[in-house]
């Protein structure tokens, strides 16, 4: 059908991506808990962008994150609370938004690269790397930059979602493990 | 759930190509960052006001598009309050109401499927080795899986809901991630056994 060059995702490769792009989306409609003593709600879809690296992989997660904030980019309202349209990365938080895609990216890469050995904890320090250290490593100079207040202020405030953000990792690890067990998708990058 | 944020209408901004109205809106949102100041943001509130009289998009549009940054924005003003002064303080969330307002009336006059076509015309002016076809590809995928993942869900949570397990949430996410992941597979092998590519 197609006179394009040969492109390195097959079909089944779009198929996945726009999979983990719905499933950010669908994770959009759980009800945020809000933690009794912090007050900050949690919502399910960073959980989602762990996932998105660790069951599909590094190229195909950061992918499916970029499909996805087009989506959002667009106007439908698939962000949790029902927000969407570009006004969400023109806000304050739009850096933990483009942060998405790269904490996909390393969880997947570290995915890929330790696959033989990933163990329940691996795979939990492999979330923690990339969906609290790196996103936050992104996330945080954003705020400071955009609502112009220190580094350190933007970082305190951030720092009441770190229960949540774990809880999410060790949800997330979990989860890897057992698609890992039973219907692994990751190509390993080691060991042929 | 799949209702975009459209507002119906047809003003000359609802008529205006989508692509236009993207790259107009990442220029003004541009430029009220390089001339920081009441005057340039005067102007582009100005221009915002314009268009929102323009469009016909009602104030309660208005107010639903800032309500979901609301407890941000004032957080934000009361760090600057106590970091800076209550002007500095202001002028940092008028630019950010300004900037979200901007969006909104891009978004309110433009249905999603014109973005998806201006998109995909967009793409027959990229270079050959972008994979057209793949993107346009993705995109309807994703937006036809979305109302399956939310009655696959469904169906977990209520199987999950007879064993008491529907708080769980490790016991919603694994048979519901491998459910997806195998009905993915399925996809895909349809799309090969119709010869897509």
């Amino acid at each position: 059908m197609s006179d394009e060059p040969r492109t390195f995702l097959e079909t089944r490769d779009v198929v996945f991506i726009a999979l983990f792009a719905a499933i950010l989306a669908a994770l959009a409609t759980f009800p945020p808990i809000t933690l009794p003593l912090i007050g900050v709600p949690i919502t399910a879809q960073t959980l989602g962008v762990m996932l998105a690296g660790g069951v599909i992989g590094a190229v195909r997660g950061g992918l499916s994150i970029v499909l996805f904030l087009l989506l959002v980019a667009i106007g439908l309202p698939l962000l949790a609370g029902g927000r969407g349209g570009f006004g969400v990365f023109l806000g304050p938080t739009g850096g933990f938004l483009i942060g998405w895609i790269v904490a996909a990216f390393a969880i997947g890469y570290m995915t890929e690269r330790l696959w033989h050995r990933l163990s329940f904890l691996i795979a939990f320090g492999i979330c923690i790397i990339g969906g609290v250290v790196l996103l936050y490593a992104i996330g945080v100079p954003w705020i400071a930059f955009t609502a112009k207040i220190p580094l350190s202020t933007a970082l305190t405030g951030s720092l009441s979602f770190l229960p949540g953000d774990i809880i999410k990792a060790l949800i997330a690890a979990a989860v890897i493990m057992t698609v890992k067990r039973s219907y692994p998708i990751i190509q390993p990058k080691t060991a042929r | 759930m799949l209702t975009d944020l459209y507002v119906f209408g047809d003003s000359a901004l609802h008529r205006m190509h989508p692509g236009v109205k993207i790259l107009v809106l990442i220029s003004v949102c541009t430029l009220l960052f390089i001339f920081e100041g009441w005057t340039s943001l005067g102007l582009g509130a100005a221009l915002v006001a314009l268009c929102f009289a323009l469009s016909g998009v009602r104030a309660r549009h208005l107010v639903a598009a800032l309500r979901p940054a609301f407890w941000i924005l004032i957080a934000i003003f009361l760090v600057q309050v106590y970091l800076t002064n209550i002007h500095f303080a202001s002028f940092i969330v008028a630019r950010f109401a300004v900037l979200i307002l901007a969006a909104t009336v891009v978004t309110a006059t433009t249905r999603t499927s014109e973005m998806v076509d201006g998109i995909l015309a967009g793409l027959r002016f990229a270079p050959s080795w972008v994979p057209k076809n793949q993107i346009a590809l993705g995109v309807s995928l994703c937006l036809r899986f979305i109302p399956l993942l939310l009655s696959v869900f469904n169906d977990v949570r209520q199987a999950q809901s007879a064993r008491g397990l529907d708080r769980n949430l490790t016991a919603l996410l694994v048979p519901f991630v491998l459910r997806t992941l195998k009905s993915a597979d399925e996809v895909s092998e349809a799309i090969y056994a119709r010869s897509f590519d």
